[in-house]
């Protein structure tokens, strides 16, 4: 469980984040929702230590994110950002194995390279793994560094609009391979939490959602309880009706 | 490419890089003004002093330089997160030269292991300064980077020629602005083995500068300890910057040309691709050296001007010829 207290979020004279008071629970994949500018990435980031907490506290598991040294926190939590451009020539494998640099801090062990081989058939990504990261197609490389990611082997795994810029298709698909990881199974079962826009991939993956709005956390529940017309109107200030397939709501967000 | 035959690439091209360099380091013995005299089938005396005093170290110099000089400008390309940056581009030599230029004007008799370090700390500060403002661009264009070192090391330049030239300290200037291995002698180069040091003592940290590299944001995830990594960098290439334009003064390129020759070839990962960046660095100098030794016989033409020839070409050739994005 990662245990949000008291956490406010001051940028200049701008309140991001007020008395946030949220307790995430190890439900598989969350996702956390809102409109713009409501807080969503600094409440991941906060959580991840790429941002200096404020005030308030943050635990994962019981380990104090402030007080806990960077390199334990790297054992149970891993954070993948949103890349917008990748600098390094690295092999995919060579850029995945890195996820297990937290593990070894030097040589690569036998069950480190499992761990990459597992990483890498769980993203798809065996026939590309001795390509150059600049020789894939954006979609490629952001399922290279959430394998990467997923390659750390922590409980918690982190995403930051991992949607971002993928067609349908690998929307879709990394969707689905984030959902298998936080199934139990060959894999592990992990702990997935994920700051997601497109809500019906809310909708269709999610097992908990997490509602903020203005900085404060708006609502929270299943998806089922959350993803429902009259608490999306209010969320996001707009008419939006929803319907349901296949069991699982479908947010018509965009007529 | 299977990972196996790319492990095989590495050690074939460990293997190329080994035995082009012994063979540079055997012409560049026996290339030179004196002629080596011969007793019998083996040297006598006197070759073996011209050996021993000059071509050796000549050589070593030449190597340790190119080496060093490589490695330092890979860091800095990582921890910048900018491939088209090197020390001599971004104000770091401009900043040694002007803290040796100051205790050479002010405590002239300061010996000469003390003048490194204040260059050094002089070439740290500039470092510094530059990786600041680097910060503050934005990474979606990354030629700003180059152009706004160039412009601050133009103004430190600037500032250091203007005090030389009111001290009538110009001279020296061109001393350290062009590398050149004619006036070593055994006794006079030996601080470059500290460069070299650095450069091997930057490997054991290979895989840090690599995740630092892919961005802040990786690297806390991972729990890279971000200030130790940058630390590490800053010191090493001041260091490098500060030692080399001592003992041998600045060779323009090898910073940049070296590192990105290997990347398009090898890709980034320093763990396996560092002693290439090493080898091809010493391997380029000491032949920029051996050709300026050729060229004119008997007289020479300083290594960096051969370098910065070749080099200024080739890096023309890599900013063309790749693709826009790959920054």
């Amino acid at each position: 469980m990662i245990s949000i207290r008291d956490v406010n979020h001051n940028i200049g004279s701008a309140r991001i984040l007020k008395d946030i008071n949220l307790d995430i629970p190890r439900a598989g994949a969350t996702a956390i929702i809102g409109p713009n500018g409501a807080g969503k990435s600094t409440l991941l980031n906060l959580v991840a230590r790429l941002q200096p907490l404020q005030t308030g506290s943050i635990s994962i598991d019981g380990q104090d994110v402030g007080k806990t040294p960077t390199a334990q926190i790297a054992k149970a939590l891993a954070i993948v950002s949103q890349q917008n451009f990748v600098a390094s020539r690295l092999r995919v494998r060579d850029l995945v194995g890195f996820g297990r640099w937290p593990h070894h801090r030097g040589r690569m062990g036998p069950e480190d390279h499992e761990a990459v081989d597992q990483a890498l058939a769980a993203f798809d990504l065996l026939s590309f793994q001795s390509r150059f990261l600049d020789e894939l197609s954006g979609g490629q490389q952001q399922r290279a560094f959430v394998a990467m990611g997923f390659a750390q082997g922590t409980d918690w795994l982190l995403l930051d609009e991992p949607l971002n810029n993928l067609d349908m298709f690998h929307a879709r698909a990394l969707m689905k391979r984030v959902h298998g990881v936080s199934r139990s199974g060959a894999a592990g079962g992990r702990q997935v939490l994920m700051v997601v826009h497109e809500i019906n991939y809310v909708a269709a993956w999610a097992d908990h959602v997490v509602a903020l709005r203005e900085g404060e956390v708006a609502l929270q529940g299943a998806p089922e309880e959350i993803l429902t017309s009259a608490a999306l109107s209010g969320l996001y200030e707009m008419d939006i009706q929803v319907s349901e397939h296949q069991g699982r709501p479908l947010v018509l967000h965009h007529v | 490419m299977t990972p196996a035959s790319a492990f095989s690439n590495t050690r074939a091209s460990y293997l190329a890089m080994a035995l082009l360099l012994t063979l540079l380091c055997g012409v560049s013995l026996f290339v030179g003004t004196a002629d080596l005299p011969w007793a019998g089938n083996w040297l006598d005396r006197e070759a073996l002093k011209i050996l021993l005093i000059s071509r050796l170290p000549r050589t070593a110099a030449a190597v340790l330089t190119g080496s060093s000089m490589a490695v330092a400008g890979i860091i800095m390309q990582l921890l910048v997160r900018n491939r088209f940056v090197e020390p001599g581009t971004t104000g770091t030599t401009e900043a040694a030269m002007l803290g040796l230029l100051l205790v050479t004007l002010l405590a002239p008799s300061t010996p000469i292991f003390l003048k490194m370090v204040i260059a050094a700390i002089s070439a740290l500060i500039g470092m510094g300064g530059f990786l600041l403002l680097a910060r503050r661009l934005p990474p979606s264009q990354p030629l700003l980077v180059p152009l706004v070192g160039l412009i601050y090391g133009g103004i430190i330049g600037a500032g250091v020629i203007f005090i030389a030239y009111q001290a009538d300290m110009l001279q020296y200037l061109a001393v350290w602005m062009s590398g050149e291995f004619s006036g070593v002698l055994a006794g006079r180069y030996e601080l470059l083995w500290l460069a070299g040091a650095m450069a091997v003592l930057a490997y054991f940290a290979a895989d840090q500068f690599t995740i630092a590299g892919l961005g802040k944001s990786a690297g806390v995830s991972l729990g890279l300890n971000y200030g130790q990594v940058m630390a590490l960098g800053l010191l090493t290439v001041s260091m490098v910057t500060a030692l080399v334009v001592v003992t041998i003064g600045m060779v323009p390129f090898v910073g940049l040309v070296v590192p990105n020759i290997v990347s398009r070839f090898m890709g980034d990962n320093l763990r396996a691709n560092l002693p290439i960046v090493a080898g091809l660095g010493g391997i380029l100098v000491l032949a920029s050296d051996i050709i300026g030794r050729v060229v004119r016989f008997p007289y020479e033409i300083p290594a960096g001007t051969i370098f910065g020839v070749f080099g200024a070409t080739i890096f023309l050739w890599l900013l063309l010829s790749r693709p826009a994005r790959a920054s």
